[in-house]
């Protein structure tokens, strides 16, 4: 929203330095996105053509004689000589024109020099080189009775002007309006604020015999304002007026066009006029469309009408525009247009929303209807309408006696009863009810004494007020929606600041500080974090060779790229490891900690549908770890098991298993904790590899995080075991073992069988080759035994030895070699 | 044994004189030192010792002898055979303590090393400049004494929209470009019009994990809820559609928002050093009331107005106000008894800004030359 100092002046005597009235702006919640002082432009003053010559060797610019008071150039009869590339002016024109040494607003020096061998003194000037208007076509041609050697700005009564950009939040519907934000800012400055009155002189006929208006569903008009207007002839509204629209961001238009935005802007109330003579009896109507009618809008589209979307409809109940969004082709004026059907009506929020982000037709329009405009103001809008437009119509217009005033449903007026304490609790500072009145009065917050004196609530009623809401502030309907009234009018800056404090101490959840803990395992293990996209291509599942799982799908993805949420981080960490092979990093190790989804929770089908609960309608989040080794091996990941499980205090089990999604055939297995499969670990499936442009071998790791940590938690607070004093003994044993049984197997067999004196059993050596049988290797362990009551003799540990081998041996027709 | 020796003056039994034998002593002593000094290894100082001690030895010899001398003569020869005897001893631990250490020294000598030779050893990883700044910051927060919440990334339109104040047809609901999810065949068992399962969104902010925790936790509630969340807003410099915010919670007696503009300020002082402070604007969400928008002082100029914060000296981190009583009603709390502020921002931005980075979307590329910077 953009407003000129100079306009919000004609509300309020609105005084003070530039920079301290943005700050205010901004205090009030009308951020200054930009404060642009509009350029004084000293050296652009008012000139008159004298005389227009061909230039001797070129055909797109001609010579202009310019007539400046005290000035004598090299031009006919002494005045000023000007190339200039435009031709829409005549001799006697008025013209702005840029002196000699004059900077334009963008950065150009004017300078004198020669175009094609002819002296230029100086130049005439667009609008849009003034930065005042849109047009850069021609020159700006200047009313005639301008002073003659003037400087421009202050004949277009923009000398030492401000141009504010504010952005307004979407509860401030009256902040959508030159005549609004002066409201507030006089409120912030303690000045007086008024809306004149307009002043209309009625001489046609009156208005009900050549117009009538229909509400026929109450529910979207709540006000329908008509004025007739006669005799307009239409042409090009006045220069400060086009300056004004242009400042504000609107492109004039024409006379009418014009003078509607000027109102809208000016007072927040959009409004649409009609070719009198091409509504049949001047009638409008306005009710919901039943669906699939069809209009051609003023941009020349053809729009479908949904149910429910809000029409303008003649006395043939025909649509000639859409209720608050864009008014129709077939009555559109035009230059012929001699009488004028002005509406300004009050719409349904909601209604204007729905229609027009459905059409995607968001306009100033449509955008004020959506925030709310004020209803109140619809007379008088309608009488601004006829007094500028007759001020800018040469000759002036005739305006019919009266207005017409449809009534559908109006918002009922809001009440809020406001209690001193409840906004001192609320604000942390105490207010008493003057200091409210103060503060509240002044932006049409009527406060009186309330006189019902039944307690609401925890807070003491004293000095309750009642507060009249105006119908420029929809968005206020509560108590607390005054106390930022309140706030905003007193200075959030002002308010105390305070800091409360939390009876309990601030901490982490276990799970979260081992969540953080695990982080920090990994990257010593040498991984780094990525953090993928949770979003794949359908593709990009398949490729990762995850066949199991049905991907949930978005419903409105950007694109197919980006269409389900993973089922599983694969996708995700191989394409990562990809990327990094196609950069020449062929062997990074990643990980990511972060959500997988899965389809709802599959209930029997009946209670599942009854079922709505929010645990039963959302997928299934799961945290994962997921680890990659691009050119690692399955030892790397096993490795990182380890080093996991001794970080925490947990022991995991593997079983070599083979048809996992996405992992090599006969290198991977699952990982358990406590019996519980809890993940995988393992190789990539080359052929996925292969698929990705990765042709090293790939570790990987997933493990499914919330029963990690759990354990983690647990053996957290695992006993001290006493370190024995006694001596230790070692024996080495070496089994061959047929390839069928994991070594894992064998390592429980032991540990199960050594009894408590059996301390640790490492694996030191693997063999296979030409000294074992086909099928078999050796696995040579080393078990170290002790007591932590006395030495073991050597009888002890012989039959701890022989209680091994016997067990191993019969276990899993292993051979002690 | 009185066997005369052959090959010294000293062991000449013809002259016993006293001073025949102290010359002799003096004699092997010269000789002794000699070939103590003459060792040059430590197996030539062994050879060496059997010949300087012993009573084969010169000194030894004479020392034989000395019976026969009368009382007063063996007295003085005999201290002087002690004094040669000291002496050689003496200059034989040396020369044994020499040749050792210069042993040592040439041992170590050839266990020579250039250490920058080495070639590389296991690495570090790295963590994510995400993971890195939300710790910073729930460090910051626990310190004050919050607690850390988490919730699910897809959400019920309830927990998303409407708890927060947001009624199907809000117009503010456009605030936020939305990820609906398709699980359209769970619909059909529903009442077979379709389109239902439009209500579970990815959530647009970590708002619903506030609505969880004030479902179950009876006030007084401080927490923060960090978390990934989700718009439909295609990628560029500072936008993605999958980011991370963080939010805070406050639900006690009598908080005001004054607490707010308190706690905003504590927070930034502790996080972004005491250089930097925060300013409340009035602003709009329909889940607090009053709102305001929530600057710090430019962390590039502190406040004297620079490109980065269009030379206004602040620069905008996120949004904050009173809990809105409709929102604390949804929960099931009195909000006559109970007041409460909220306040939330992002989180990748401020690694953006604490690390220069110009545009987001290299946070996600998962290159490894990004990640080990960090």
């Amino acid at each position: 929203m953009k407003v000129l100092l100079s306009w919000l002046r004609e509300f309020a005597p609105i005084e003070g330095d530039p920079a301290e009235l943005a700050d205010h702006l901004s205090d009030l919640g009308m951020a200054v996105e930009e404060m642009r002082m509009l350029p004084p432009l000293d050296g652009v003053v008012v000139a008159r053509v004298a005389g227009l010559r061909p230039h001797p060797e070129a055909d797109r610019i001609q010579l202009v004689d310019v007539e400046l008071p005290g000035a004598t150039g090299e031009g006919t009869g002494g005045a000023l000589q000007v190339c200039c590339g435009a031709f829409n002016m005549s001799v006697g024109d008025m013209v702005p024109f840029a002196t000699v040494g004059t900077t334009m607003p963008g950065g150009l020096v004017i300078g004198e020099r020669r175009m094609r061998g002819q002296l230029s003194q100086g130049m005439c000037c667009s609008a849009a080189e003034l930065e005042l208007g849109a047009d850069a076509e021609g020159i700006m041609i200047l009313p005639s009775e301008f002073e003659l050697g003037a400087p421009l700005m202050s004949q277009l009564g923009l000398a030492g002007d401000v141009l504010y950009d504010l952005e307004v939040n979407p509860n401030r519907p009256d902040a959508m309006s030159v005549a609004g934000v002066a409201r507030d800012l006089a409120a912030r400055l303690g000045v007086p604020f008024r809306i004149p009155a307009p002043v209309v002189s009625e001489t046609g006929e009156d208005v009900s015999t050549v117009a009538s208006v229909e509400i026929i569903d109450a529910d979207l008009c709540g006000r329908f304002g008509v004025r007739v207007i006669r005799d307009v002839s239409i042409g090009q509204s006045p220069l400060w007026m086009q300056a004004r629209l242009t400042l504000c961001g609107m492109r004039p238009i024409n006379s009418v066009v014009d003078v509607s935005n000027y109102v809208m802007l000016e007072l927040g109330t959009p409004n649409h006029t009609y070719d009198l003579a091409l509504v049949p009896g001047g009638h409008l109507g306005t009710r919901r469309s039943a669906g699939g009618e069809r209009l051609v809008t003023l941009d020349g589209s053809e729009r479908e009408m949904l149910r429910g979307d809000g029409l303008i409809v003649d006395r043939d109940d025909r649509p000639i525009g859409i209720s608050g969004v864009m008014g129709g082709e077939n009555t559109e004026i035009g230059d012929s247009t001699t009488a004028v059907l002005l509406e300004l009506a009050w719409w349904d929020r909601l209604s204007i929303s729905r229609t027009s982000q459905r059409l995607g037709l968001r306009s100033e329009a449509s955008m004020r209807f959506e925030r709310g405009t004020d209803h109140e103001l619809v007379p008088i809008a309608l009488d601004r309408f006829c007094e500028l437009l007759d001020r800018v119509t040469p000759g002036g217009v005739s305006v019919c006696r009266g207005r017409l005033d449809g009534r559908g449903d109006l918002p009922p007026t809001t009440r809020v009863r406001v209690r001193p304490a409840r906004m001192s609790h609320l604000l942390g500072r105490r207010f008493s009810s003057d200091e409210l009145r103060g503060l509240l009065d002044p932006i049409g917050l009527q406060c009186t004494e309330s006189d019902d004196a039944a307690p609401r609530g925890a807070e003491p009623d004293d000095g309750a007020l009642e507060v009249t809401i105006p119908s420029f502030r929809p968005d206020v309907v509560t108590e607390t929606d005054v106390a930022e009234e309140v706030a905003r009018h007193y200075g959030y800056q002002r308010l105390g600041r305070t800091v409360p404090r939390s009876p309990e101490p601030g901490r982490l959840t276990p799970a979260q500080r081992l969540r953080r803990d695990l982080r920090r395992v990994l990257v010593g293990a040498g991984l780094s974090e990525d953090m993928p996209n949770p979003f794949l291509a359908p593709d990009a599942v398949r490729q990762a060779g995850i066949d199991g799982a049905d991907p949930v799908r978005l419903l409105n993805p950007l694109a197919t790229e980006e269409s389900v949420l993973r089922p599983s981080l694969l996708p995700g960490l191989i394409a990562a490891a990809a990327y990094n092979s196609s950069h020449r990093n062929d062997s990074v190790s990643l990980f990511e900690i972060g959500v997988v989804f899965g389809p709802p929770p599959a209930g029997d089908a009946d209670t599942a549908a009854a079922d709505t609960s929010a645990a039963a309608v959302l997928p299934t989040e799961t945290e994962h770890l997921g680890a990659i080794w691009a050119d690692g091996e399955a030892a790397d990941a096993v490795h990182l098991t380890e080093l996991i499980a001794t970080a925490f205090g947990l022991r995991f089990s593997l079983t070599n298993a083979n048809d996992l999604d996405g992992m090599h055939p006969v290198r991977a297995a699952q990982v358990l904790l406590d019996g519980q499969a809890v993940g995988v670990v393992g190789e990539v499936d080359p052929v996925v590899c292969e698929r990705h442009g990765l042709l090293q071998r790939c570790a990987w790791l997933q493990v499914n995080v919330e029963p990690l940590l759990a354990a983690a938690s647990a053996a957290a607070e695992r006993p001290y075991r006493l370190v024995s004093t006694y001596p230790s003994s070692d024996i080495d044993l070496a089994f061959a073992v047929p390839d069928g049984v994991q070594a894992s197997q064998v390592r429980s067999t032991l540990v199960a069988s050594g009894g408590d004196e059996l301390r640790s059993v490492d694996l030191f050596d693997i063999y296979r080759g030409d000294q074992m049988d086909p099928g078999t290797r050796s696995l040579a362990y080393r078990l170290r035994l002790q007591a932590d009551d006395r030495t073991l003799t050597d009888e002890q540990v012989a039959d701890i030895r022989q209680r091994c081998i016997d067990a191993v041996e019969h276990a899993h027709s292993a051979v002690l070699r | 044994m009185n066997g005369p020796a052959t090959d010294t003056p000293a062991s000449t039994a013809a002259d016993v004189s006293p001073e025949a034998l102290l010359a002799s002593i003096d004699a092997a002593r010269g000789q002794g030192l000699a070939a103590v000094a003459a060792a040059a290894t430590s197996d030539e100082l062994a050879q060496v010792e059997s010949t300087l001690f012993g009573r084969k030895a010169a000194l030894g010899q004479i020392k034989q002898g000395l019976g026969s001398l009368p009382p007063d003569q063996r007295a003085t020869v005999g201290r002087a055979l002690n004094e040669a005897q000291q002496d050689l001893r003496a200059a034989h631990a040396e020369a044994a303590d020499e040749l050792a250490a210069s042993a040592r020294r040439e041992q170590l000598q050839r266990e020579w090393l250039d250490l920058t030779e080495t070639p590389p050893g296991p690495e570090r990883g790295h963590l994510h400049l995400v993971t890195q700044t939300t710790e910073r910051l729930e460090d910051v927060f626990v310190g004050m004494g919050f607690t850390v919440s988490e919730g699910p990334q897809a959400e019920t339109d309830w927990y998303n929209f409407e708890a927060l104040n947001l009624p199907a047809a809000h117009p503010a609901r456009s605030m936020w470009d939305t990820l609906y999810l398709d699980l359209g065949e769970r619909t059909e068992l529903g009442d077979g019009e379709g389109g239902e399962a439009s209500n579970v969104v990815l959530r647009t902010h970590t708002s619903p994990v506030q609505i969880r925790v004030m479902e179950v936790q009876p006030p007084p509630i401080y927490t923060i809820c960090p978390g990934r969340v989700f718009r439909r807003d295609t990628a560029d410099a500072s936008h993605m559609p999958v980011f991370h915010q963080i939010e805070g919670l406050v639900v006690d007696r009598g908080i005001a928002f004054a607490d707010l503009a308190g706690t905003l300020e504590e927070f930034t002082s502790a996080y972004f050093g005491k250089a930097i402070s925060s300013r409340l604007r009035p602003s709009y969400f329909p889940f607090t009331e009053p709102s305001a928008e929530f600057d710090i002082t430019c962390v590039i100029c502190e406040g004297a107005g620079c490109q980065t914060c269009q030379r206004t000296g602040w620069i905008e981190l996120g949004g904050c106000g009173m809990v809105h009583p409709n929102v604390l009603a949804n929960c099931g709390i009195d909000f006559e008894e109970w007041t409460g502020f909220a306040f939330g921002f992002g989180i990748d931005r401020l690694a953006l800004m604490r690390h220069g980075i110009d545009d987001l979307r290299d946070m996600y590329t998962n290159d490894i030359r990004f990640l080990s910077q960090f």
